[in-house]
């Protein structure tokens, strides 16, 4: 039940291409992590989509394999 | 639609606000949900809680239901409006006040 940092920061990159990821984790138990993502792709999305956006490139972990990201997202500037 | 969708669908019509959460307002169960809470205290309305962790049904269905795979979620006039980080980004940019003045959602007497 638990994913390395860089693993998921793989998955973000992967799947938004050109984003910056930044991940901390947030309790050191491979399972709980705060993420800021800025993404080209980000814009003019609302933030329900972006949020879905970053789930999708988790592919299906969030909220199982993957119980706590905390997600900021933002378009960068 | 299935079951779980009519019953999540009757919910989130019955009431302005409601939160899909693990455990209750006085005990959440997750420390997400407490987050969602404490934003909702804040801004001082009225809302309706259902504790997902009392209904397996609920707990997988209202992630289908808003193609959302977390929760909390919270639900406004029967919309979809995002889990705590979402919450809490609204909160600060004051966005969370104003939809819920603006859907005229009635305040904690």
């Amino acid at each position: 039940m638990a994913m390395p940092a860089a693993e998921i920061e793989a998955l973000i990159r992967a799947a938004l291409p050109g984003a910056t990821v930044e991940i901390e984790a947030l309790v050191d138990d491979g399972d709980h992590y705060r993420a800021r993502v800025a993404a080209p792709a980000f814009a003019g999305k609302s933030r329900i989509q972006q949020h879905k956006m970053v789930y999708e490139a988790l592919g299906g972990r969030m909220g199982g394999e993957l119980h706590a990201l905390q997600l900021v997202t933002s378009v960068p500037n | 639609m299935t079951e779980a969708n009519e019953r999540i669908s009757k919910i989130v019509n019955d009431h302005d606000v409601v939160l899909f959460m693990k455990g209750t307002p006085l005990f959440p169960q997750c420390g997400f949900s407490n987050r969602a809470i404490a934003i909702l205290d804040h801004c001082g309305v009225a809302f309706e809680s259902v504790d997902v962790l009392q209904d397996m049904e609920i707990r997988q269905g209202i992630k289908t239901f808003s193609e959302w795979p977390t929760i909390p979620q919270l639900y406004v006039k029967g919309e979809f409006v995002g889990g705590s980080d979402i919450m809490m980004e609204m909160y600060e940019a004051g966005e969370l006040q104003e939809l819920l003045t603006e859907k005229q959602v009635a305040r904690v007497s």
